[in-house]
């Protein structure tokens, strides 16, 4: 008794220290980086305000933007369904990948393995970069935009339908083996219909997600809403420039709305 | 002729674990056979070495008349559907349907294509909701098998099973999941398939009560050999300890005395 009353005191101790010793190593770091900067804490808190002030000054849309706003819409779209097009291909891709690299599926080890290894290095490569890469070949283009995201996003989609695979699947594969059905019919009554609702759930968050970035990328490619919004932002036309950042943020927000309903009716 | 022959099986894991040592069995047709031996006895690996889920070191298979060992390939699949298994965390697709999966029982008899995207013929469904009923599950064909409770999609896993015609059926822990009530009827059932369809079972199962009580035979599995293998009557205490490997007092069956 005595002695469990003091192995817990230890335990709660050791908690403590772990808890200030963490707490004096981020105060720290933030002092160095700080130092090293040259950051000046108060210099930065105290320039809030006047952004806001400027921000307010001069990025409210004004009457020249909103006549701005059906070019902007058609670019919006062209750039959604841009995102929409990429994620839908590399999801199709990456799902025949992950049924190589997954555990339960893997027609052999060292593919998965190498599958394994090209998704990992396509999806560890920011799309921004791919897409500066990919600029000396096919120069500002649309087509720049789509396959920088299409690296990217097969590279992460794989990884997690391989996760989703793994996970899902194990006992029914092995039972519809035991009833003579072969790796197709496996793949189509089997995995298929158990992953299906992790599947779109990710793609509805990678279409998401590109959006955002095609935003970016559109910037260096100049093409779709990116173009627009360098273009105007150039000009010094701030009020277009952020409605164009609005439009996006609306966008987003529908679609993120849209996915919720769509995921609990599947799920 | 018997259903089942299997002939000095032996399987090692990894070159390491010796799962199966030197198991030879032969099951003729119509018997209900269960097998009993404490976890890792290599239960799981023998049952799953009759449909080549696992593939034995050693030894050869004859199912049916055929030498199985070695195939491969489309007559693999062929030979598959002749052994029906059902699992004890019963491996449905439970986002599909109860019926799709008891159709996946034909999916060894039919082509890729039209398996792969569920074309059934009518006969097929037919005979898919002729089971069902049987089984009792006729009010559930169309639920997804995530609603279902243990018992139910235990009695799926035997209709899909029933769906392939099987010469055979293996089952690995049937009721090791389920309550008391629910495994007795999948128990009545397995035993009503057996007389009625004269269909032959072959059953992993880990409470000793229940195989002697189901069984005309049992199979006792110590460390990978079959330490007995005879009628359920002759099955003494004095083997059970034996199989398990244990001492009077020591299993919880001999709580009841
Ligand atoms: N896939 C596997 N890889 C390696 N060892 C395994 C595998 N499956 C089973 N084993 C080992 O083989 C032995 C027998 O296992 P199993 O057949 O599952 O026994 P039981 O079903 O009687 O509990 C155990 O020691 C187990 O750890
Ligand atoms: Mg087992």
């Amino acid at each position: 008794m005595e002695k469990r009353r003091t192995n817990e005191i230890l335990l709660f101790q050791k908690r403590k220290l772990v808890f200030t010793a963490a707490a004096a190593v981020v105060i720290l770091l933030y002092g160095m980086a700080s130092f090293v900067t040259e950051y000046d804490t108060l210099l930065g808190l105290s320039s809030f305000p006047k952004a806001f002030k400027w921000i307010i000054v001069n990025m409210v849309p004004n009457a020249k933007a909103l006549e701005r706003l059906p070019n902007i819409l058609k670019k919006l779209t062209e750039t959604a369904l841009l995102s929409v097009a990429v994620t839908v291909c590399a999801a199709i891709c990456a799902f025949f990948f992950a049924l190589l690299g997954s555990k339960t599926t893997r027609v052999n080890p060292v593919l998965a393995g190498s599958v394994r290894v090209v998704a990992a290095f396509f999806r560890n490569v920011p799309d921004v970069v791919w897409a500066i890469l990919l600029m000396f070949s096919f120069g500002q283009n649309v087509l720049t935009g789509f396959f920088a995201m299409f690296l990217t996003t097969f590279g992460l989609l794989t990884r997690t339908f391989i996760e989703t695979i793994d996970e899902v699947s194990n006992d029914c594969v092995e039972a519809l083996h035991a009833a003579g059905a072969n790796y197709m019919q496996t793949v189509f009554q089997g995995i298929l219909p158990s992953s299906i609702s992790e599947v779109i759930t990710w793609i509805l968050f990678m279409i998401e997600t590109n959006i955002r970035s095609s935003t970016l990328i559109g910037i260096l490619t100049g093409t779709g809403i990116g173009y627009l919004f360098d273009l105007y932002y150039k000009r010094l036309d701030y009020p277009s420039a952020s409605l164009v950042v609005m439009s996006i943020v609306i966008l987003v927000i529908l679609l993120e709305t849209i996915s919720g309903g769509i995921r609990k009716v599947i799920l | 002729m018997p259903v089942l022959e299997l002939k000095n099986i032996s399987k090692t894991y990894d070159n390491v674990t010796k799962a199966l040592q030197d198991v030879s069995i032969t099951v003729e047709e119509g018997e209900f056979v269960s097998i009993i031996g404490p976890s890792g006895a290599g239960k799981s690996t023998l049952l799953r070495s009759v449909n080549r889920l696992v593939d034995a070191t050693q030894g050869a298979i004859i199912l049916d008349g055929q030498d199985i060992t070695h195939v491969r390939g489309k007559e693999l699949r062929r030979v598959r559907t002749k052994t029906g298994m059902i699992f004890q965390h019963y491996n449905l697709v439970n986002r599909l349907s109860v019926i799709e999966n008891v159709l996946h029982g034909r999916l060894g008899h039919k082509s890729a294509v039209s398996g792969a995207f569920g074309f059934y013929t009518e006969s097929e469904k037919e005979q898919a909701f002729f089971i069902l009923e049987r089984l009792g599950l006729t009010e559930q064909a169309y639920k997804r098998c995530d609603e279902l409770s243990g018992g139910q999609k235990q009695r799926v896993g035997i209709a899909r099973a029933l769906m392939q015609e099987p010469k055979l059926i293996l089952c690995d822990e049937p009721i090791a999941s389920l309550d008391p009530n629910a495994s007795r009827i999948i128990m009545d059932y397995l035993s009503d398939i057996n007389k009625s369809m004269k269909i032959t079972c072959l059953l992993n199962l880990h409470q000793v009560d229940v195989a002697v009580k189901y069984s005309e035979r049992i199979i006792g599995l110590t460390a990978g050999r079959v330490t007995y293998d005879g009628p359920a009557q002759k099955l003494d205490r004095k083997m059970i300890y034996e199989i398990y490997q244990s001492h009077e007092g020591q299993l919880i069956t001999d709580m009841k005395e």
